[in-house]
């Protein structure tokens, strides 16, 4: 009655074996990614109280709108994105090439330094030492140590790579060796020319601008799309419709998206050939996104049972269907005439929002429930608070979204009529703002459902192996006297 | 996907092509870029000799300011930046006279265009004070965003003022004058410290009232 043949048995403990090899570099990655969230989804909720109700934590200097909101901004990126990219990222890529990681004590130490600089980054941006250059704030002391353990941590997933045992090359393979040679090279650009030996003029604004594109269509993106790529198919037992056009998909991404930036800044101080590239670079990227639309929704909607029982599935598939509608938006607010209206605005919020939550972090949940009981080999405590999570979660950022949507295109066209006084748009936004506030409290309930998960099964880890440990020690005990 | 150097290659030249296009090809455009008159002399396009050239170098108090601007996160709601007329309407709302342009900022060490504007945009705001009540306003708009626009949502700054007893010869000449709900206990003042004048210094050496040869008033 066995179901499974002897190659197939074979199969499943070859991957266990590996993941176990991945057990305590992800156990870390995922605890401090989940820590980062909620340190992070803190900050940001104080923001938002505090951009109706400026007076609060006021007087505290630390607490100050800017800084929060760079601390804010760095966590969620360097603390909660790269830590949980690191988890899923080097899981997925040690399971494809089917190579057990060896030398786990190394990627330990880089995961704790990286967790260590930024502590010290963020604690730094708190007490007012920071960069002037969006999304790289972070001190110049702290991002060398963080390069240098990015450098002992993305090299593994590299050195798995060159000793895979599989024959073929899947696209999601292709998609994290690509991202963990990306990511290095444009952190280190952007940090010579914004940071190190600023560059003249307006040209800073457009380094600037073009990193915080390529940060996440050169990291974030890659690091969804491999997840997606590889657990789609996973979990509803079907291989990816279209296969082949996803290496098209691949290559088109990779050109395209490297040349996004300009758009964002339309109307300012820059040749407006820089602008007109990043335009038309947008327009193209509908090309690998289309295809790679079609091969995630065509698989996933083959077997839609399987998405409603799946909560794997069903963060995913929330996740890459935002993908496609991002990808469209990015487009729409690229055109002069939209971008005229919402630049400036809490649309631009409204699609931060969308992209780092609603696409990439969905995706992430997604790979963090199918991963953690593989690796850890017990169960998630509770369904309820899977279901929980996922209905806060996605009610909570679409309903986000769309109020700094609305709030935004309203704020735009009110900022671009001069008979409206500017105290008038601010009171006018307002409704949007507490809008934002009520469902940033729905998410965070959410991610309390998940880190209350996460823990409880973490646990039920630490007291499996207690107990494993324990008996070993017993049995010694008992047999000593034998010995003896 | 067997050829594993040419893959290579593609991850890396995508990432390098762009660069070059976008990054380098600025900068060997309008890297370049120098100080210069108001307008050109029409026959040789070069300055004319004798009139100040622009921008001009911040100075040094008003440096100190822009550190204090970027450590308090002013960025975050505050652009530096204005559209031409007729795209938005930044010239309607008097926040410059003229769009700006590449060349204003060639000095500056931090550009800080901005990509919000939660607050109005201050790449002109030293010219839009009053020019004898400026200061003294700008820094009660930071000791409290309210006295001057009730139901603002800009925080305020109140750690960088201090509370003073009012020593013999009187109020000090930069106490702040405040409402009456907001002032202290009698025999004190509120003054501002060494940071909120740098950065009021800042705030008002932002001006955009002068000409470029591609860039007029109107």
């Amino acid at each position: 009655m066995n179901p499974y043949t002897e190659t197939e048995k074979f199969e499943k403990a070859r991957l266990s074996e590996i993941d176990s090899s991945m057990r305590w570099p992800t156990l870390l990655f995922l605890t401090s990614a989940v820590l980062w969230l909620f340190f992070g989804s803190a900050l940001g909720l104080i923001n938002m109280v505090k951009l109706i109700h400026p007076q609060f934590l006021a007087n505290c200097e630390w607490f100050t709108f800017g800084r929060v909101q760079a601390a804010f901004i760095n966590s969620m990126i360097y603390g909660w994105g790269f830590n949980v990219a690191f988890a899923v990222g080097l899981w997925i890529m040690a399971r494809l090439c089917q190579t057990k990681i060896r030398h786990v004590g190394i990627l330990l130490i880089a995961g704790i330094f990286w967790n260590a600089s930024l502590d010290s980054g963020i604690a730094s941006i708190l007490l007012g030492n920071f960069n002037s250059a969006k999304w790289l704030e972070l001190p110049k002391l702290v991002t060398p140590i963080l390069i240098f353990s990015y450098a002992l941590i993305g090299v593994w997933g590299i050195i798995a790579f060159r000793y895979r045992q599989s024959k073929h090359i899947y696209i999601s393979q292709l998609y994290i060796l690509a991202a963990l040679f990306w990511f290095p090279w444009l952190y280190t650009i952007a940090q010579f020319t914004n940071v190190f030996e600023p560059i003249r003029g307006t040209i800073q604004a457009i380094s600037n601008a073009w990193y915080i594109f390529n940060l996440f269509g050169l990291w974030i993106t890659p690091i969804a799309l491999a997840a997606a790529y590889y657990l789609i198919p996973k979990v509803i037992g079907k291989p990816i419709y279209a296969y082949n056009s996803a290496f098209l998909g691949f290559w088109s991404l990779a050109l395209v998206s490297t040349w996004i930036g300009g758009n964002y800044l339309i109307g300012g101080p820059v040749p407006s050939w820089v602008i007109t590239i990043g335009i038309v670079a947008n327009i193209l990227m509908l090309i690998p996104v289309l295809i790679i639309g079609i091969n995630h929704q065509f698989t996933l909607f083959s077997n839609f049972k399987k998405i409603l029982t799946s909560p794997t599935l069903l963060f995913i598939a929330f996740g890459s269907i935002n993908f496609v509608l991002l990808k469209f938006i990015e487009v729409a607010i690229s055109m002069r005439g939209i971008s005229e209206v919402v630049q400036f605005t809490y649309f631009y919020e409204a699609h931060a929002y969308h992209g780092i939550y609603a696409f990439f972090s969905m995706i992430m949940f997604g790979s963090i429930y199918f991963l953690v009981p593989r690796i850890l080999q017990i169960e998630w405590p509770s369904a309820k608070l899977i279901k929980l999570h996922f209905l806060c979660c996605a009610i909570g950022v679409t309903g986000i979204i769309i109020a700094l949507s609305i709030g935004g295109w309203i704020q735009g066209t009110q900022l671009n009529n001069a008979e409206i006084s500017f105290m008038e748009i601010v009171n006018s936004s307002k409704l949007s703002l507490k809008f934002q506030i009520i469902f940033g409290i729905i998410i965070a309930i959410g991610q309390l459902a998940f880190t209350i998960n996460f823990f409880c099964l973490l646990l039920a880890f630490i007291r499996g192996q207690c107990k494993y440990l324990c008996s070993t020690y017993c049995n010694c005990a008992k047999e000593a006297p034998t010995h003896a | 996907m067997k050829n594993m150097p040419l893959v290579f290659c593609g991850i890396f030249f995508s990432l390098a092509v762009a660069w070059v296009g976008l990054i380098m090809s600025s900068q060997i455009q309008y890297g370049d870029l120098k100080i210069t008159t108001e307008t050109l002399d029409p026959d040789t396009k070069e300055p004319i000799a004798g009139d100040p050239y622009f921008p001009e170098e911040t100075p040094g108090l008003a440096k100190e300011g822009k550190q204090v601007y970027i450590s308090m996160g002013c960025v975050y709601c505050h652009t530096q930046q204005v559209r031409r007329k007729g795209f938005g309407a930044d010239y309607e709302r008097g926040w410059g006279k003229r769009q700006t342009v590449a060349r204003d900022y060639i000095l500056q060490n931090d550009v800080l265009l901005g990509t919000y504007r939660i607050g109005p945009d201050l790449m002109n705001v030293g010219e839009r004070v009053d020019k004898d009540s400026g200061e003294k306003w700008l820094h009660q708009k930071l000791y409290d965003p309210q006295i001057s626009a009730a139901g603002s949502n800009m925080p305020p700054y109140q750690f960088l003022y201090r509370k003073q007893l009012i020593g013999v010869d009187g109020a000090s000449d930069n106490a702040l004058a405040l409402p009456a709900n907001l002032e202290p206990e009698p025999g004190y003042e509120i003054v501002p410290t060494k940071r909120a004048e740098a950065l009021v210094a800042y705030l008002l050496s932002l001006k955009l009232n002068y000409d470029l040869p591609e860039a007029k008033r109107e």
